[in-house]
């Protein structure tokens, strides 16, 4: 596409990012999540993809680093699922919360703006979900380009 | 009833492009027109407070199936009846 949109797209490709990655890190707290913040992200990826051809983009968007993204999201999903059964629970049982370690953070009482460092292994869920549907939804616009190059149009 | 003024204006817009995306018979601007649609519809969702909905509504009907379609649009014919 022309110059302007190509500029466009490189400047708001780092923003949409951070803003997808802010949604899937306060998951908990806020509304949205792992699905919104890794779609909002899959837009962003669109947005780049749309704007170059195919040729321009496969030098750094590549489709088994996508793909690979996919797989560590959806086995690092069920992998915290599973932990829970290492520690002598059931399956999907929030171990983290109220421990102290990483995300474990007892929830403040009263009005007040979140903590971030709460909720146990819901946030860490948040993560393997967001990275899943960034490989997922991003992977599909880039297979629906690379059936335009190879039909020559 | 002051407040209900932007959410009358959301639902007409929405019934206004469901109409121009019918209308068209170029498929980009059909496209454009869909688009429209999704991101109406993403705040009509804010405003019935359903923010979660809104977003994920915003990221896929207003950006990923736009670009779908503009895809699919460069691959065949920009307009209805034509064979590319």
């Amino acid at each position: 596409m022309s110059r302007i949109v190509r500029t466009a797209a490189d400047l708001l490709y780092p923003v949409i990012l951070i803003f997808g990655l802010y949604i899937v890190a306060h998951g908990h707290l806020t509304p949205g999540g792992g699905f919104q913040g890794g779609a909002v992200i899959a837009t962003g990826g669109a947005l780049v993809i749309v704007a170059y051809s195919y040729k321009e983009i496969s030098g750094w968007l590549k489709k088994n680093v996508l793909l690979g993204r996919e797989v560590i999201g959806l086995v690092g999903f069920i992998g915290v699922g599973l932990l829970a059964l290492a520690f002598g629970q059931v399956f999907f049982f929030n171990y983290l919360a109220g421990s102290g370690s990483l995300f474990g953070m007892p929830v403040p009482y009263g009005i007040n703006a979140g903590e971030l460092n709460t909720a146990g292994v819901i946030p860490l869920m948040n993560f393997a979900v967001g990275i899943e549907v960034w490989g997922g939804l991003t992977i599909v616009i880039l297979y629906m380009l690379s059936g335009l190059e190879k039909e020559g149009c | 009833m002051i407040e209900q003024i932007p959410h009358i204006l959301v639902l007409l817009g929405l019934i206004v492009s469901a109409i121009l995306t019918f209308h068209f018979k170029d498929l980009l601007a059909a496209t454009l027109a869909a688009g429209l649609f999704g991101f109406l519809i993403s705040l009509e969702f804010y405003i019935l407070q359903a923010p979660d909905v809104a977003i994920s509504q915003a990221a896929i009907g207003a950006g990923l199936t736009t670009a779908i379609f503009i895809i699919a649009i460069r691959a065949t014919g920009r307009f209805e009846g034509e064979s590319s």
